[in-house]
């Protein structure tokens, strides 16, 4: 287990070992006028075998670099290796390769999940006969063989997500990557377990996975190492444990007495209100840290008023580990 | 059944080594043909569309025959005004028969779908041309129905054999050409909605032509316009044809028309098409 990467991954060096399945160095995006950076630099290395978790908030850059790495779109700049095909100029070979399942259902909702089903896989090449094997093969796997026959707008969230899945894999071989874009976003609790459990089959018969989440359990569940995304880069990179002792996994709210006191401690805290003079620390919920942070920030015992413990959010983790960054502004006006 | 129930026993892979060959891709007939029995399927699910479909023409035909029928001088020697329209009637309902190719492709642009059909290494063509197959295939049932309610509302073909074959060429080349015009303003709408509203001036080309009332009668700027667009010669022709008259090379004119049409749909919808997937 190595510790945290930081943001600068080794640029440029893509050689392609055998020994990852995912490989991208400095990629870039912009899109629209005047250009909005999506993508800025970022560098990506997921070990083959493994579930990777791209985590991040809404327009963080998830889906375009999933995008990017599946070939439906191109990167500005940048090189991107998939199962060690390069996804620009073998483009051809990396579809062959992989298997993409979007936010959106890439279904038909007036076809049943068995036409669905023969028709991705006539379309990957399969004979009618072949094709309908295959249907019904993965219909048997997904646990939807009772409801093959009927409409897919009929089908639950849960449904949907595990046929989209499933038309994935039609292709023969099976593919060795799967990119899993929010797989779970919408769904309720219980698909979302459904859903996991799927994952972790994927998981287990070999493939490698590189799923995005906007759900800190989610990537906690199930990926060997997590990379956090913000702003189009990677913020923090490392396993489920890694970052969580970054973040701390609570956040202690104090309220100050003094707005003196809340100018000092503002650089330390990952959660900021002016107005009540509340400051949120990051720590690991323990009555023993507990104890020591407060001493730590009020030695005195006259800048805190009042204190309250949480759990730290998604947001917290964020906020912290952006904190030092330079806030830029959302889009650059001048292009 | 649960959502989370999941079977076991998921066969078993080789991991690590040297990275698979995917297997060889199939062609791009193959990828039509799914692509066009896909787009079948989904229409004739469609049951409210596809009523809409058939029953508009054969609407347009009797109003257009016993509603401004026997207002209309049409100048020629045929007794009546059914055996002047149908072919204004045919083209009319191919124009509306194929908008609905532009909102069939609007909504597989808003899906994830074509995502998926991309990574499956299907490019623009069969997916648009799937849902032309399809169109034409609807266009080609309101045709025929079109034909027998004509036929028992007075119409009298005099076609020779070769007649139909060239009617059929006509017919047939028209709703392919306008379907595809339809699939590449699909691309460029934003939404179905729009798409819808896009087609509306393509189902209106019919009327400034000699479709349902001839030329001559019209004001000397629409008269050039009416005598010149596309629709025209499709017309001319398909009325002459079905009249039994000789029809030299106007056929062939409307064939050219249809030709160029579908040339520069082609060519639009594979730009619109990268455009909209970049």
């Amino acid at each position: 287990m190595t510790g945290p990467t930081g943001t600068t991954g080794s640029r440029g060096g893509g050689t392609a070992d055998g020994s990852h399945a995912i490989e991208a160095y400095g990629l870039t995006k912009s899109y629209g006028k005047p250009a909005v950076r999506v993508l800025d630099g970022l560098d990506l290395r997921v070990a083959r075998g493994t579930v990777f978790s791209l985590l991040g908030p809404n327009g963080a850059g998830k889906t375009t670099t999933v995008r990017i790495l599946t070939t439906l779109t191109e990167a500005d700049s940048g090189s991107a290796r998939v199962a060690g095909y390069d996804v620009v100029a073998e483009r051809s070979a990396v579809r062959g390769s992989i298997s993409l399942t979007g936010q959106f259902a890439a279904v038909d909702e007036t076809q049943t999940g068995e036409e669905n089903l023969r028709m991705m896989a006539r379309l990957s090449g399969l004979s009618r006969a072949g094709a309908r094997r295959r249907a019904g093969e993965l219909l048997e796997r997904f646990d939807l063989t009772a409801a093959a026959r009927r409409p897919v707008r009929t089908y639950s969230g849960g449904m949907r997500r595990r046929l989209d899945l499933a038309a994935g894999l039609v292709g023969s071989p099976e593919p060795e990557v799967f990119f899993l874009d929010e797989p779970t976003t919408g769904l309720d609790p219980r698909s979302r377990h459904g859903l996991w459990d799927v994952v972790r089959e994927l998981a287990a018969s070999g493939a490698t996975i590189l799923l995005t989440t906007q759900y800190l359990e989610e990537a906690d569940r199930l990926a060997d190492r997590i990379a956090l995304l913000n702003r189009g880069r990677i913020v923090a990179e490392g396993t489920a444990a890694d970052l969580k002792s970054r973040v701390g996994g609570h956040r202690l709210d104090l309220v100050l007495t003094s707005s003196e006191a809340y100018l000092r401690l503002a650089g330390r805290a990952v959660h900021h209100s002016p107005e009540t003079l509340t400051l949120g620390l990051p720590t690991d919920g323990s009555a023993a840290q507990v104890r020591a942070l407060l001493d730590e920030v009020d030695p005195t015992g006259h800048a805190i008023e009042r204190f309250s413990l949480h759990s730290a959010t998604l947001d917290d983790v964020f906020l912290d580990l952006t904190s030092n960054a330079p806030t830029t502004p959302e889009a650059s006006t001048h292009v | 059944m649960s959502d989370t129930a999941l079977r076991r026993g998921t066969p078993a892979r080789h991991s690590g080594g040297p990275p698979r060959h995917p297997s060889p891709a199939p062609g791009l007939l193959t990828h039509t043909a799914v692509m066009a029995a896909r787009a079948l399927r989904i229409s004739s699910r469609n049951t409210d569309a596809l009523i809409t479909s058939l029953a508009l023409p054969i609407m347009m035909m009797l109003i257009f025959v016993y509603f401004f029928g026997g207002a209309i001088d049409t100048g020629t020697d045929s007794d009546s005004y059914v055996m002047y329209v149908v072919p204004g009637v045919l083209l009319l309902s191919a124009g509306f028969g194929a908008a609905t190719t532009a909102t069939a492709v609007s909504e597989d642009m808003k899906g994830g779908i074509i995502d998926r059909f991309r990574s499956l290494d299907v490019g623009a063509t069969p997916v648009l041309a799937g849902h032309v197959a399809a169109s034409t295939v609807r266009n080609l049932c309101s045709t025929a129905l079109v034909f027998g309610v004509a036929l028992l509302i007075g119409f009298r073909p005099a076609a020779s054999w070769s007649g139909w074959l060239v009617v059929g060429a006509v017919l047939v080349a028209y709703i392919v050409a306008l379907s595809w015009i339809s699939a590449a303003i699909g691309l460029l709408a934003r939404t179905p909605e729009a798409a819808s509203g896009f087609t509306f001036f393509m189902s209106f080309l019919p009327y400034p032509s000699s479709a349902f009332v001839p030329t001559e009668n019209m004001p000397d700027w629409l008269h050039g316009f009416a005598d010149h667009q596309p629709i025209t010669p499709a017309i001319e022709s398909l009325r002459g044809l079905l009249l039994g008259q000789e029809m030299g090379d106007t056929p062939w004119i409307a064939l050219a028309w249809a030709a160029g049409m579908l040339a520069v749909a082609v060519a639009a919808s594979g730009t619109l098409f990268r455009i909209r997937t970049r």
